[in-house]
């Protein structure tokens, strides 16, 4: 088998054994719902609930894609911002940690109070939390420029923009596709903690919100759905940013190469 | 004076900041047409003073001419120097023909021209039918090689070469020493390469300058009177063998204690 078609056929297969298993043990212990579903009566939940669960879900997609978007061209201008002038990123770049560091959490109840609008303010959020690797691999990759190219581009008399345009940014592109591809995740995580911490004060219509719904009411098999919905939404942006990657550096970069 | 010199050291000399003298003042003169090679071992500012030739390292004392201008007015000369260095430095995300075509987009130059440049520049190293591919799927000979076709693309007459094929296997190198040989008769280019390889220096240059490290400085000039072109036969010669003793004798003298280092 091709190593590509082995990407997709083994994790496929263990995931088939896990769900059979699974299967089993509810099925042969008799599990009650309420503790743990199985993987059919979730199905079957994913089914009848599912105007309710898939309106969820593309709120849930929206703060998510708005907050990873605006993520990106924030990120991208800090970036730029910083590669330009050494005294910027000097001044700027303990702030940019800080805010990494803290836990969206912890701010997202001080944003939903000042910021009146939901959706803006569970954008906000996301956005915080999807910001930081966007910087920081941009910031690295528009810095990681072969030092004997700048040189040829030094004895050419390149000029600023010359050498930002044809050197620094396409030899950032392998290391900010990296970026993209932690905050994709980041900005659905930060999407769903968000919500969880608006709760019923906020749009209340989100992924988060379903599953803080049928946790009051013990609604367990509806909890895993929208579960797996989260999950194989961060799992699709990830391939939809891995093929986004392979696209753009069209095989030039060592890291879109399989070694055998 | 009928003709100028390409090249112009004037006492020239390098001290970083921490003290460290990379190279004592040196004075050199490079006639145009002339292939001149530097060699010495690691450093004794050999790559440091060709650096300063093309101007991407300021002298901390003395003055450098191109034909008679300083470095940085070479412009106003209307002629071109290009510099190789010891790695093809090629765009990875770039086709061949992107990148030799490189420094006249930089320049900005026309794209049809540029293209035109660039197909006779790629046919110059034998590489027409690769313009099209990534170089990564090139050996690092016709990296090489690719490295040179963007350092002809400007028609320079002046062409200065730190180590271009040291990380290059010996056949290989051996067979761009002789592509090389055949472009300079062919162009008339003035060719200023850098080595550490002694019998590369005897098979190409008219003149060799040995230097010598700690503090890096000029020790020796040796004339190779051979006439070109310079065939494999040359390479093991007795002239040849004797340039060789004679060099080798000059590295060792200036060395000193370490002789060893002289000869790696």
């Amino acid at each position: 088998m091709k190593p590509e078609a082995q990407r997709i056929v083994y994790p496929l297969l263990m995931a088939a054994v896990l769900l059979a298993l699974w299967q089993g043990l509810v099925v042969g212990f008799d599990i009650p719902p309420f503790l743990v579903p199985s993987p059919v009566r979730v199905a079957q939940t994913l089914v009848v609930d599912a105007a309710l669960l898939f309106g969820a879900l593309v709120n849930t997609l929206k703060i998510t894609l708005f907050s990873f978007a605006a993520a990106t061209v924030i990120g991208v201008l800090i970036a730029f911002a910083f590669v330009q002038s050494r005294v910027i990123e000097v001044a700027l770049f303990p702030y940019a940690v800080l805010l990494q560091v803290t836990p969206i959490v912890a701010i997202a109840p001080l944003i939903i109070i000042w910021v009146k609008d939901p959706t803006a303010s569970l954008v906000i959020c996301a956005t915080l939390v999807a910001l930081f690797p966007i910087i920081a691999n941009t910031t690295l990759g528009l810095r990681s420029v072969n030092p004997g190219l700048m040189s040829y581009f030094k004895l050419n008399r390149a000029t600023r923009l010359q050498t930002l345009l044809r050197l620094r940014i396409p030899s950032a592109l392998p290391y900010f596709f990296g970026g993209l591809r932690i905050s994709s995740g980041l900005a659905l995580i930060g999407a769903v903690v968000a919500e969880f911490v608006a709760g019923t004060g906020g749009t209340g219509t989100g992924l988060a919100y379903q599953i803080l719904q049928a946790g009051y009411q013990l609604n367990i098999p509806r909890m895993f759905a929208a579960l797996l919905l989260i999950t194989v939404t961060g799992v699709l942006l990830f391939g939809l940013m891995s093929v986004l990657s392979k696209w753009a550096l069209g095989g030039w970069h060592e890291s879109e190469h399989i070694h055998d | 004076m009928s003709e100028i010199p390409a090249v112009e050291v004037l006492s020239a000399e390098k001290t970083y900041p921490n003290g460290t003298r990379a190279l004592m003042p040196v004075d050199l003169t490079v006639r145009e047409g002339e292939f001149v090679t530097l060699l010495g071992p690691s450093g004794c500012g050999k790559s440091t003073l060709l650096k300063m030739v093309a101007g991407l390292l300021a002298p901390s004392d003395g003055r450098l001419l191109l034909w008679r201008k300083p470095v940085d007015q070479v412009q106003a000369t209307g002629r071109a120097l290009s510099f190789v260095f010891q790695e093809a430095t090629l765009m990875p995300w770039a086709r061949v023909q992107a990148n030799v075509r490189l420094p006249l987009d930089l320049a900005g130059v026309p794209r049809a021209e540029a293209d035109a440049r660039v197909a006779e520049s790629l046919a110059m190293v034998g590489l027409d039918k690769f313009a099209g591919n990534l170089p990564r799927e090139l050996s690092g000979g016709m990296q090489m090689r690719v490295s040179i076709a963007r350092g002809l693309v400007t028609q320079p007459t002046l062409l200065l070469m730190d180590e271009p094929f040291g990380a290059l296997d010996e056949i290989t190198r051996n067979r761009l020493d002789s592509d090389l040989l055949e472009l300079w008769g062919a162009k008339k280019l003035t060719v200023v390469f850098v080595t550490h390889s002694i019998y590369e220096a005897v098979y190409l240059s008219q003149r060799v300058v040995v230097m010598a490290a700690r503090p890096g400085r000029i020790v020796d000039e040796v004339a190779i009177a051979q006439p070109y072109p310079r065939g494999p036969e040359f390479r093991v010669s007795t002239a040849f063998s004797q340039y060789a003793k004679r060099l080798q004798d000059s590295l060792l003298r200036a060395s000193g204690t370490h002789a060893d280092e002289a000869l790696a």
